[in-house]
């Protein structure tokens, strides 16, 4: 998992059935300081962010398991909003 | 499994079920002698590790799902295994 800064929202109107009603953002991921950590990519959402939510994350094959109910074809899924980030060093 | 260092930790009340209750850390990953490495993990602990620990980072969404107990797959993909004593390299 990694941190992310939602950028704003991308809409598709034809896309795979499986896809529908999951909402899609611009995220940039960032590191603890907020810096780019390459570019921006397209993440579904499960967790209702919004735009300059900073949020985490998962890649890979665990985004498809995002949502309870149904498998999203997603490599990358927002899992959760940060509240806050206890960085130390 | 990869060497990372724990740098602080993430505070999160709206998540996915699977991360309730859980600790979750923000680990940079280094290298065998420390020397810090590009990015930012954020990884869920299962052995009470702390920040400035040197751990072992699994990051493999089946291996989560085993060390968390869930018998489905999970959105979960980084978890702490373990926490590093000391790390012995031989010069090749």
């Amino acid at each position: 998992m990694k941190l992310g800064r939602v950028l704003g929202k991308v809409w598709a109107t034809v896309k795979d059935p499986q896809l529908d009603g999951v909402k899609l953002y611009l995220m940039q991921p960032v590191d603890e300081n907020d810096e780019p950590l390459g570019r921006p990519i397209v993440a579904a959402d499960t967790v209702s962010s919004n735009f300059g939510d900073l949020v985490f994350w998962v890649s890979g094959a665990e985004a498809t398991f995002a949502l309870a109910e149904k498998r999203i074809p997603s490599d990358a899924s927002i899992v959760g909003l940060v509240d806050r980030l206890d960085v130390a060093i | 499994m990869i060497l990372g260092k724990v740098i602080g930790s993430v505070v999160s009340t709206i998540k996915i079920e699977c991360y309730e209750n859980r600790k979750i850390l923000l680990v940079r990953p280094v290298q065998p002698d420390g020397t810090e490495r590009k990015g930012t993990m954020v990884a869920v602990d299962v052995v009470r590790a702390g920040v400035g620990d040197t751990v072992i980072v699994a990051s493999e969404g089946r291996a989560a799902a085993e060390i968390l107990g869930y018998t489905c797959r999970i959105p979960i993909r980084n978890v702490i295994v373990g926490v590093v004593d000391k790390i012995k390299q031989r010069q090749v």
